[in-house]
């Protein structure tokens, strides 16, 4: 089974979410940041032994002595890493998105593979024995989809050996990388808090991921700021509030300390076990169907 | 290339004609207006396919420039990317062109007020 926490506003606390998520989950699970633009879970769930492999893109190398100059690959280029000037053939390595098609296309094999770093994928295990899955962006990489492909295939295979449910941290927004994150998901959680910003950015998450026709769910963080808006949208949409964390100042401190917060106060305990469990009733039915 | 061999060049506008403001952008300026240095007959170049791109604009626009003929450039700034396009297609490029109507830019040019650049903007 597959969780993604998601939200289009950034800093409405899907980290806060997923850790706490991570701590309470029933079954062995897998934790994986896929902000890989500004990866944070392992602030909270802090993995040992961490070991970090490169991970590249498969990019077009010009053979000049090769190319003809026909114009094959610049034209099926959709992203401009390959353009015709005059006699010239141009090639933008960090434009490439990594399809091959100019590779397979080209009539003289002048094409040859290259490689771009993306960044590194990070795996820990935390000090409770939970394997931990991270995805870190290369300083000066424009693209974080080819990067959390890797991370996704990496993902998928611990999975499958270890018999794990996942967990996944998505990045906010409602562009490429969070739909690159969520679209493994069983179940999407969207976290939003009750404010104008909070709710403008609640909607455009559920347009963006509503096509995807996943069952979806909201957690509301900072319950008692703002109004009540985000509640009736939840209602008019028909999306269930899995639950409501206080906003509270003792919440605040233990966050910023890195704390889970499953683990401040009984009470946050049992709105995140009753949050796993509904979570995973949610899950169990879209395998069963 | 000389100054004096260049025939036609293009300057980054706002709209189609000489009393247009000069764009100050490249990649993601509205169009050229490409200029006839002899005859001092224009034509407009719509940039818009280069506009509409999430990646990539500037050197869809240099594409946009060689299919028109240009040999020289007057814009405000040109990226890495862009200038490599253009010095593959011999385009001789004049930055920091802005805050004037491209009729205005084409006779300094004429004036020999401008002088071509030798990097991009960064």
């Amino acid at each position: 089974m597959i969780i993604a926490i998601a939200s289009g506003k950034g800093g409405t606390g899907k980290t806060t979410v997923s850790a706490s998520l991570v701590s309470s989950w029933k079954r062995p699970v897998l934790a994986v940041d896929m902000d890989v633009e500004e990866p944070n879970l392992h602030l909270f769930l802090k993995p040992e032994s961490v070991s970090s492999e490169a991970a590249y893109l498969e990019v077009p190398v010009l053979d000049k002595t090769l190319c003809k100059q026909c114009g094959a690959c610049a034209e099926l280029c959709q992203f401009k890493a390959l353009s015709l000037m005059g006699a010239h053939l141009l090639v933008f390595p960090d434009l490439c998105h990594g399809c091959g098609g100019c590779m397979r296309i080209c009539p003289e094999g002048a094409l040859q593979k290259g490689q771009r770093e993306l960044g590194a994928v990070e795996t820990g295990v935390t000090p409770g024995g939970i394997p931990c899955l991270t995805g870190r962006l290369r300083i000066g990489e424009a693209m974080s989809p080819p990067l959390m492909g890797k991370l996704r295939q990496r993902m998928h295979a611990q999975a499958a050996k270890e018999s794990l449910d996942i967990i996944i941290d998505a990045p906010p927004g409602v562009s490429c990388p969070a739909m690159t994150a969520v679209q493994d998901a069983d179940v999407v959680v969207l976290v939003t808090e009750p404010t104008p910003f909070g709710l403008h950015d609640l909607r455009l998450a559920w347009k963006a991921f509503r096509p995807l026709g996943k069952p979806m769910g909201v957690v509301i963080n900072r319950a008692g700021l703002g109004d009540d808006r985000v509640h009736a949208f939840c209602r008019e949409k028909g999306l269930p509030l899995l639950a409501e964390i206080p906003f509270r100042r003792d919440i605040a401190e233990h966050y910023a300390k890195g704390g889970i917060l499953a683990q401040l106060d009984p009470g946050l305990r049992a709105t995140f076990e009753d949050l796993a469990e509904r979570l995973e009733r949610m899950g169990a039915e879209v395998n069963h169907a | 290339m000389t100054a004096a061999s260049i025939l036609k060049i293009a300057v980054t506008s706002e709209g189609p004609t000489l009393a247009d403001p000069v764009d100050p952008r490249f990649g993601r300026a509205g169009g050229f207006v490409v200029v006839d240095l002899a005859s001092m007959a224009t034509t407009y170049v719509d940039n818009g396919s280069s506009q509409v791109l999430a990646q990539g604009a500037g050197i869809q626009a240099a594409e946009n420039l060689v299919k028109a003929g240009a040999q020289a450039l007057l814009t405000g700034h040109v990226g890495p990317k862009a200038w490599a396009a253009l010095q593959a297609a011999e385009v001789k490029v004049v930055q920091g062109v802005e805050a004037m109507t491209v009729g205005e830019a084409v006779a300094k040019f004429k004036a020999g007020e401008f002088a071509f650049s030798d990097a991009p903007s960064r």
